[in-house]
């Protein structure tokens, strides 16, 4: 009996460890080589976002390194049709990593999830 | 044969001098500049939306079909005088206000006006609360009832917050004209002029100062950047 319930608990330690191992697989940016390494993006890249989007929005200092719009412009991939794919869509950039860590950005309740496209005008 | 120059010169482009060059990287707005426009409405025809539908592609303004509660950052008001039976065309954005009644009463802070008097909508810390749009006078707010998608990557918009014109203050920092007022300029008759009224070289500032112009209701006191001639 004892050993029994030992080994179901040895089956479900060895299936949280090969969940763990399954590491996100994100898609690659345009661009060559980002604003910092991949180890400071991974850890920092909210409080660049957050520090720098006051100073834009407040004080109107633009060009700052740190930038959404560029982050989306660069790691946007394109569907097999030309559309631009958003990076919140389940296996892109931002949400492959997020799903992972179980963190929702909430960024793109607001922001662009593509790089500039023409919008459909308002049918007012 | 009628050459470039000449459809410029038709067009009234050419009477639409550039504001300033576009701001350094790096460098905040300042009190040195107070954007604004001054809007001939003698040149406004009634029917006449190109100043609106410019704003709603620049902007990505997509409507439901719901006049009243879509988003909307300038609109087209046609008055009459009841007297003389004279109607004008008046286009009313976000005045821009020194003296703006929304960032008062806001309770977050979100509604604030930068350094150069553009008054805009911190939707960071914005609650929703649409304090500014029972406050302001010119209804020149909107309130985003529906889950936004597709949004303009210069203009971040979303459910549950308040928003209204920006004066193009993304184009303004690369040194371009509002949209309504570049679209006016070069598809209908130029009736919109951009530039820094604290600028005395200025074709607005000299305007300004030389002829007579108005603010919509100047009582209120809140000190409008928007000038309006012909009403
Ligand atoms: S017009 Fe209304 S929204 Fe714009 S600054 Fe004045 S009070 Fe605020």
């Amino acid at each position: 009996m004892l050993a029994r319930l030992l080994l179901g608990v040895l089956m479900m330690l060895g299936a949280a460890a090969a969940t763990a191992a399954d590491l996100p697989a994100l898609p690659k940016a345009k661009g060559e080589a980002c604003i910092a390494s991949a180890e400071v993006m991974r850890r920092d890249h909210p409080d660049m976002l957050k520090h720098q989007r006051d100073e834009t929005l407040r004080l109107g200092i633009r060009g700052a390194k740190a930038s959404l719009k560029e982050c989306v412009a660069c790691h946007a991939t394109q569907a097999a049709d030309g559309h631009a794919v958003p990076v919140n869509d389940p296996g892109q950039f931002c949400q492959s990593c997020h799903a992972y860590a179980a963190v929702k950005p909430d960024c793109f309740e607001c922001h662009a999830t593509t790089p500039k496209t023409t919008i459909k005008e308002a049918s007012r | 044969m009628i050459n470039r120059r000449h459809l410029l010169l038709a067009s009234g482009a050419i009477l639409i001098a550039a504001p300033a060059a576009a701001r350094e990287a790096g460098k905040p707005a300042t009190a040195a500049q107070r954007w604004g426009l001054l809007i001939d409405t003698g040149k406004c025809g009634a029917e006449c939306t190109i100043c609106v539908e410019a704003c709603k592609a620049e902007m990505g303004l997509a409507g439901h079909d719901r006049p009243r509660t879509d988003a909307q950052y300038i609109r087209k008001v046609n008055v009459k005088d009841p007297a003389t039976g004279a109607g004008h065309s008046v286009p009313v954005m976000c005045q821009h206000c020194a003296k703006p009644a929304c960032v008062d009463v806001c309770p977050t802070g979100a509604s604030m006006k930068r350094a150069d008097g553009i008054v805009l909508v911190d939707r960071h810390i914005c609650i929703g609360c649409r304090y500014c749009m029972m406050a302001c006078p010119y209804k020149a707010r909107s309130f985003a009832h529906e889950e936004q998608t597709g949004q303009q990557p210069h203009l971040p918009r979303g459910k549950g917050t308040v928003e209204g014109c920006t004066l193009c203050v993304h184009r303004i920092d690369e040194g371009r004209l509002p949209a309504c007022a570049e679209a006016c300029a070069a598809k209908a008759k130029g009736a919109m002029l951009f530039g820094d009224l604290n600028d005395p070289k200025s074709e607005i500032a000299q305007r300004v100062a030389r002829e007579a112009t108005t603010r919509i209701r100047a009582d209120l006191g809140l000190e409008p950047a928007m000038r309006y001639q012909g009403i």
